[in-house]
C-alpha cells in the first residue's frame, strides 16, 4: 500500500487490529518517508532497528489477539515523540547542544504510557531549544520548515512535531505546551493538537523548562485521533510528578459523540467569544477564517456569548517573566559536571561553569536565563515576579467569570499565520507578542487546543483554538470532533503530504 | 528604569554565562527592550491578591475541590544505576564525577 501515510491514527488502527496491514509495514513506510524529507529538518534521531522490533513486537500481539481479548486500541501503531521527553532508546537532546549525544538512563511516563499502548516509536522530533520558541529556529540542530510552504516556519515549540505529522512523517506525536508550543505549531501545520489541564499527564521525563506552565499532549490530524492518543498519555504518576492530579484514568473517546440532539450536534453549547482575541493585532485573513468557523458552530447548535478576558494583554509581560524565571532555576542544573556538554579549556570550577553554560546555550536560551535571574534577583523580586504571579491569579480568576457564562471558549491560536523562515526584521519581542491569545489558558492550567478551519495569506493554514475549563477537555474534543465532521479542513493535506509515494 | 552595562555583568555572573563586553551590549538592548514592555504590569493594582506559583491553586479554588499536594516516603525506590546515571557525564572515574580542583 502506497498511501499508508493519509490514514490517520484510528483508520491505521482499524487496518492492524483487522491485520490488513501490519505494525512493520507501517514503520518502514514511515522511516522511508522519513529519510526522503529529510530536508524538512523535523525528525533529529531514528533506529530503525529499535522501531522494527518494537513493530514486530506490536504485530506478535495483535497476532496473539482473540476476539474476546483484542489487543489494545493503538498497538502497532507508529508515533514520533518531541525531542524534549527523555528516551533510553534514543538519545535525547532538547534542541540543545548542551544535550548533544545525551543518554537517558530512564524513559519518560509519557513514553512508557504509549509504549504501554502498543505505540511504536519512529525517532526524536526536532524543537526549539529547551522549547524556548514559536517558530523552531532555535534549535542547536537546524531550523524545521512548514510542509504546506517550506519557505515558512512550522511554529514553535513542537515545530518537528507538528511539521512531521503534517508532512505525513508519522501519524501522530507528542507534544509540550508551555505557552502555546502545541496550539501554535498545530494552527500553522494545520493539524489537531490538545494540550490537556495542568497535571492531567505526567511531566516525569521532560526535560524542565518552565515546571508550573509545561504541560504534555497529542498532536494529530484529527480530534478523534487526539482523544485516542490524550486517553492512553494522561493519568497519575503519583510518586514521580508532585503535580500529577490524583484523577481516574479517563476514556476521552468516549463522549466525541455525545449530543442533545440528533441534527444540531452542538445544540445548547454555549461558546464564549473574548473580544480581547478580536482586537486589532488579528491579521484579517485569519479572521474571516475564525468568525467563518464560528458561524459553522452556530450552525450545529452552538450559542455564541460575547465575554471578556480583560487582562489578555498582560499575559505576555506575566507569562515572560514567570516562564524565564523558572527556566533560570531549572537549567542551573547544567553545569558540565553530571551529564551534557563540557568546556574543552577551563581556569578553575568557576570558570568551567561559565564557558560550559555560554557554550552549551543558544541565544535565546541565554537571555531567558539573564531575564529569570534578574527577575529573581533581590530589589527586584517582588515588583516583578510576584507582581506577576498576582497577576496570573486575576487572569485565573478572569476565565472562572467568563466560564459561569459558557461552556468552551473559542478565538484565533495566533495572531498571523506562519510567518518566513529567518526573517531578519523579526525580533525576539516579535514571537513573544505572536503567543497573545495562547498564553491566557496556560497561566491559568487550562485545557486548550487548535483545530484547521480554513487558510489565509499564501494559502497557509489557520487554526481555531478552543479553551475549557479546567478537566473538560472531553467537552473540547467532543466540539472539535463535531466540528470535523461537519467540515473538511481536517482533511486537507500538505504537498509535502500528497507529493508522491515515498 | 533602565539596566546599566553594570547590571548586565552582574546578572551574567549570577547566571554563570560569559559576557564579552560586544554581547554584553546587545544584550543590555535587548533585555531594556524587553523590560519596556513589562512596564504595564507593573503599573496594575494587585492589592490584596495572593500570588499564584501554580496552577493547582486556581483549579482547586475553581472545580477540584482540595487537591493534596503529596510527599512521597523517604524510601529507596530504586537500586543502583550508577552506570547508566553516569554514561552522559563529562568526566567520570572509578564511579566518580570528575570535577576541577576546588581548594588547593
Amino acid at each position: 500500500m502506497q498511501d499508508l501515510h493519509l490514514l490517520t491514527v484510528a483508520q491505521t488502527a482499524d487496518l492492524l487490529q483487522a491485520k490488513k496491514v501490519s505494525s512493520l509495514e507501517l514503520a518502514e513506510h514511515y522511516l522511508a518517508r522519513v529519510n526522503k524529507h529529510e530536508g524538512l529538518g523535523a525528525f533529529l534521531a531514528c533506529k530503525p532497528e529499535t522501531t522494527a522490533l518494537a513493530a514486530k513486537a506490536a504485530d506478535a500481539k495483535i497476532a496473539a489477539a482473540s476476539s474476546s481479548n483484542l489487543a489494545p486500541r493503538l498497538t502497532g501503531v507508529p508515533i514520533a515523540h518531541k525531542d524534549i521527553f527523555v528516551t533510553k532508546d534514543f538519545v535525547t537532546t532538547a534542541g540543545s547542544k548542551m544535550l548533544q549525544g545525551y543518554r537517558s538512563p530512564f524513559d519518560a511516563t509519557v513514553v512508557t504510557k504509549l509504549a504501554d499502548a502498543g505505540m511504536v516509536t519512529l525517532g526524536k522530533l526536532n524543537c526549539d531549544e529547551f522549547a524556548m520558541g514559536s517558530a523552531n529556529e532555535n534549535s542547536f540542530y537546524g531550523k524545521v520548515q512548514n510542509p504546506w510552504d517550506t519557505s515558512r516556519v512550522p511554529g514553535g515549540s513542537s515545530g518537528g512535531s507538528a511539521a512531521a505529522v503534517a508532512a505525513g512523517l508519522a501519524p501522530a506525536a507528542t507534544g509540550t505546551d508551555t505557552g502555546g508550543s502545541i496550539r501554535q505549531p498545530a494552527s500553522f501545520c494545520g493539524i489537531t493538537g490538545i494540550k490537556p489541564t495542568y497535571g492531567r499527564a505526567s511531566r516525569y521525563g521532560m526535560v524542565a523548562y518552565a515546571s508550573s506552565l509545561d504541560q504534555a499532549g497529542p498532536m494529530a490530524r484529527t480530534a478523534e485521533d487526539c482523544a485516542l492518543l490524550l486517553s492512553a498519555m494522561c493519568g497519575a504518576d503519583l510518586d514521580r510528578d508532585s503535580t500529577s492530579l490524583d484523577l481516574p484514568p479517563e476514556d476521552f473517546s468516549r463522549g466525541l459523540n455525545d449530543s442533545i440532539s440528533s441534527l444540531r450536534k452542538l445544540q445548547g453549547l454555549r461558546v464564549g467569544i473574548p473580544k480581547e482575541f478580536f482586537a486589532d493585532g488579528l491579521a484579517s485573513d485569519v479572521r474571516t477564517a475564525i468568525d467563518t468557523a464560528l458561524a459553522e458552530l452556530e450552525k450545529l447548535g452552538a450559542k455564541l456569548v460575547p465575554i471578556s478576558l480583560p487582562r489578555t494583554e498582560l499575559a505576555i509581560p506575566v507569562y515572560y517573566i514567570i516562564a524565564p524565571a523558572e527556566a533560570a532555576s531549572n537549567l542551573s542544573r547544567f553545569d558540565g559536571v553530571k551529564f551534557g556538554h563540557r568546556a574543552a579549556d577551563y581556569k578553575d570550577l568557576s570558570d568551567m561553569y561559565k564557558k560550559t553554560r555560554t557554550e552549551g546555550f543558544g541565544e535565546e536560551v541565554r537571555r531567558r536565563i539573564m531575564i529569570g535571574n534578574y527577575v529573581l534577583s533581590h530589589g527586584y523580586y517582588d515588583a516583578y515576579y510576584l507582581q506577576a504571579q498576582r497577576i496570573r491569579r486575576m487572569i485565573a480568576d478572569d476565565f472562572q467569570q467568563a466560564f459561569k457564562n459558557c461552556d468552551v471558549i473559542a478565538g484565533p491560536v495566533a495572531p498571523s499565520v506562519a510567518w518566513k523562515l529567518g526573517d531578519k526584521d523579526r525580533k525576539p519581542l516579535d514571537d513573544y507578542l505572536a503567543d497573545i491569545y495562547t498564553l491566557p489558558a496556560s497561566l491559568a492550567g487550562l485545557p486548550g487546543m487548535s483545530i484547521p478551519v480554513g487558510f489565509g495569506e499564501g494559502n497557509m493554514p489557520v487554526g481555531m483554538q478552543l479553551i475549557g475549563n479546567y478537566l473538560q477537555e472531553g467537552r473540547l474534543l467532543n466540539a472539535a470532533h463535531q466540528y470535523q465532521l461537519a467540515t473538511d479542513w481536517h482533511t486537507k493535506l500538505s504537498p509535502l503530504m500528497t507529493g508522491g509515494a515515498a | 528604569m533602565a539596566l546599566s552595562q553594570q547590571d548586565i555583568v552582574k546578572i551574567a555572573n549570577l547566571s554563570k554565562l560569559e559576557m564579552p563586553a560586544a554581547e554584553a551590549d546587545k544584550m543590555q538592548t535587548q533585555l531594556n527592550h524587553f523590560f519596556d514592555t513589562v512596564e504595564q504590569m507593573r503599573a496594575v493594582d494587585t492589592k490584596g491578591i495572593e500570588p499564584m506559583a501554580h496552577p493547582t491553586h486556581a483549579m482547586q479554588d475553581a472545580v477540584i475541590g482540595h487537591i493534596q499536594l503529596r510527599l512521597r516516603p523517604d524510601v529507596a525506590s530504586e537500586p543502583n544505576h550508577r552506570q547508566a546515571n553516569q554514561q552522559s557525564a563529562p568526566a567520570v572515574e572509578r564511579g566518580l564525577f570528575l570535577v576541577p580542583k576546588v581548594i588547593e
